[in-house]
């Protein structure tokens, strides 16, 4: 009877252990970082070729991905609002949803999901082949020449994709409501120009962004750094690394949201 | 234990364990300069522990580790990283930069640790290319590098920045005949043309007992035994013995211990809380 009880608690207390251990690793594998980024400065073609990697190969998922979300959301808000007599106000509503919601969000799932991955993958891969060992012996820091690069990367890279996405799917916005639907074309930019606000909507998805970058590179370059060194290890970190930034990004949202909307 | 008025390695009562388990138990060994020594025991004595233990990858729970009069388990990080750039490691699979051509690999530690510029890099690599008998393949990917190739590219990689200390982890692991071969003669010649302090950590007894001026032999933690090639050859010590001739059994067993007898593992003999029926 009471191992029957004691037994879930020493494992939810276990749980709580080791959540706060990891919780308080990646807070000092952070500072550790941002400590060692100074490097960076002088050679940048560190972090260009990174950015390459986790930015520029990431741009068709992302202008695809985009485009997509645009149609669909005047598709359906079209539908919607028709029924109010409101159906110029499209342009409107496509561009709130992305720029306040759907942008960062959905930007910040598809990167996780892209180079987030593939940022665990690799440095994971790194560490079980012992080339990470190898370089610390050769008396290069891997967190400076490894971690950093990709952790500035991904945080410089996250906020212009977002903002591809967002025109990406405004534009996909106009193409149905304005090219396919035939709703006037000067009333979708103009109810958009009068509603879009630069501070409020604009830059508050921006400043989203920026936080979900810094979020999902940190957890990306953390599993991998933190990964059991067998192929089963990477394996699971490159699952955690996705899931894990699922569900921050979409918990940042919220109390990023109620903050600033 | 080699006797040396100024040991270039000291390791001195040096303990270590991974969280509960207790790898290194007060180990002693000296190392004069210029020596190659090979470390030999069976797998999961802690021989490679001991390696990352000199090279700063580990900190003793006890005791001190000195090279070249340096305390290595009291240096802070900036100060192990500055250490390291007079030590070269060559891994046991090689552990190459795959993401980086045959070129790219051995100029790491030169760009990364040096200010030179790149046309002395350039010949400096290709310097120590040369050395290991693969100036060829300098445009080439790890990917397309034979396992014996590969290890050689890391030898040379290893030697790029001309170390006081060389660590070998298993140099001889997987490898072909010839291959092997290859590498043990390497690293000969390398000793003896930079000078360098080694320590080899293998299982190989033959290519060992040719290359090394001396042999330490772990098991439970501790050094069992030592001595010359030669002494080791002669030796009498039952456990020297059974692991140069390969026995397999000795007092090292066969068996691993078991807690139930076969009787019970077969059912013959029923287990009723700890009181056999």
């Amino acid at each position: 009877m009471f191992e029957n009880i004691a037994n879930p608690l020493r494992g939810l207390g276990a749980w709580i252990i080791n959540t706060l251990w990891k919780l308080g690793f990646a807070s000092r594998f952070l500072l550790s970082i941002v400590m060692h980024s100074g490097q960076l400065f002088l050679r940048p073609h560190l972090l260009i070729r990174e950015i390459f990697f986790s930015g520029v190969l990431s741009l068709i998922i992302i202008i695809v991905s985009g485009m997509f979300v645009g149609m669909v959301l005047a598709l359906q808000g079209y539908n919607t609002l028709v029924r109010f007599g409101s159906a110029d106000a499209l342009g409107t509503l496509v561009a709130l949803s992305l720029l306040r919601e759907l942008g960062p969000v959905l930007a910040a799932l598809l990167f996780a999901s892209r180079s987030g991955s593939a940022m665990t993958a690799e440095i994971g891969l790194m560490k079980a082949t012992e080339q990470l060992d190898a370089m610390a012996v050769m008396g290069v820091n891997p967190i400076a020449r490894v971690v950093a690069p990709r952790f500035w990367a991904g945080v410089l890279s996250l906020p212009v994709l977002t903002a591809l996405f967002n025109v990406m799917g405004i534009f996909g916005g106009y193409c149905v409501g304005v090219l396919m639907i035939g709703l006037d074309e000067g009333s979708y930019w103009a109810q958009m120009q009068n509603a879009v606000d630069l501070y409020d909507d604009v830059m508050n998805g921006l400043i989203k962004s920026i936080f979900f970058g810094v979020a999902v590179t940190l957890i990306a370059v953390f599993e991998g750094y933190d990964a059991e060194a067998t192929a089963a290890g990477v394996s699971s970190a490159t699952t955690r690394t996705v899931v894990t930034s699922a569900l921050v990004i979409l918990a940042m949202d919220f109390i990023l949201t109620a903050f600033m909307f | 234990m080699f006797v040396a008025e100024q040991p270039f390695i000291d390791i001195k009562n040096v303990a270590f364990a991974y969280g509960e388990r207790r790898i290194l138990n007060n180990i002693n060994l000296t190392i004069p300069r210029g020596k190659l020594v090979a470390i030999m025991g069976g797998s999961g004595c802690g021989k490679t522990t001991l390696l990352r233990l000199l090279s700063g990858q580990y900190r003793p729970q006890k005791g001190e580790l000195s090279v070249g009069g340096q305390r290595v388990d009291l240096m802070k990080s900036a100060e192990l990283y500055r250490f390291r750039h007079s030590m070269g490691m060559l891994f046991q699979f090689g552990a190459l930069f795959t993401d980086l051509s045959v070129f790219d690999n051995v100029a790491f530690p030169l760009r990364e640790n040096t200010d030179l510029p790149e046309s002395v890099i350039r010949d400096l690599v290709v310097m120590k290319l040369s050395a290991v008998g693969l100036r060829g393949t300098q445009g080439m990917k790890i990917a397309e590098l034979s396992g014996g190739m590969a290890r050689r590219v890391a030898l040379a990689r290893a030697i790029a920045l001309d170390p006081a200390l060389m660590l070998y982890d298993e140099p001889f692991t997987g490898l072909d005949p010839i291959s092997l071969g290859v590498i043990a003669h390497l690293i000969k010649k390398i000793n003896a043309a930079l000078g360098t302090t080694a320590i080899m950590v293998t299982h190989d007894i033959h290519h060992s007992l040719a290359l090394a001026d001396y042999v330490y032999f772990m098991a439970d933690g501790g050094i069992i035994a030592s001595g010359t090639p030669e002494e080791v050859l002669n030796s009498s010590d039952p456990w020297v013995s059974q692991f140069v001739k390969g026995a397999a059994d000795g007092p090292v067993q066969f068996a691993y211990p078991a807690t139930t007898t076969v009787s019970q593992d077969f059912g013959i003999e029923k287990i009723v809380g700890m009181k056999h029926v």
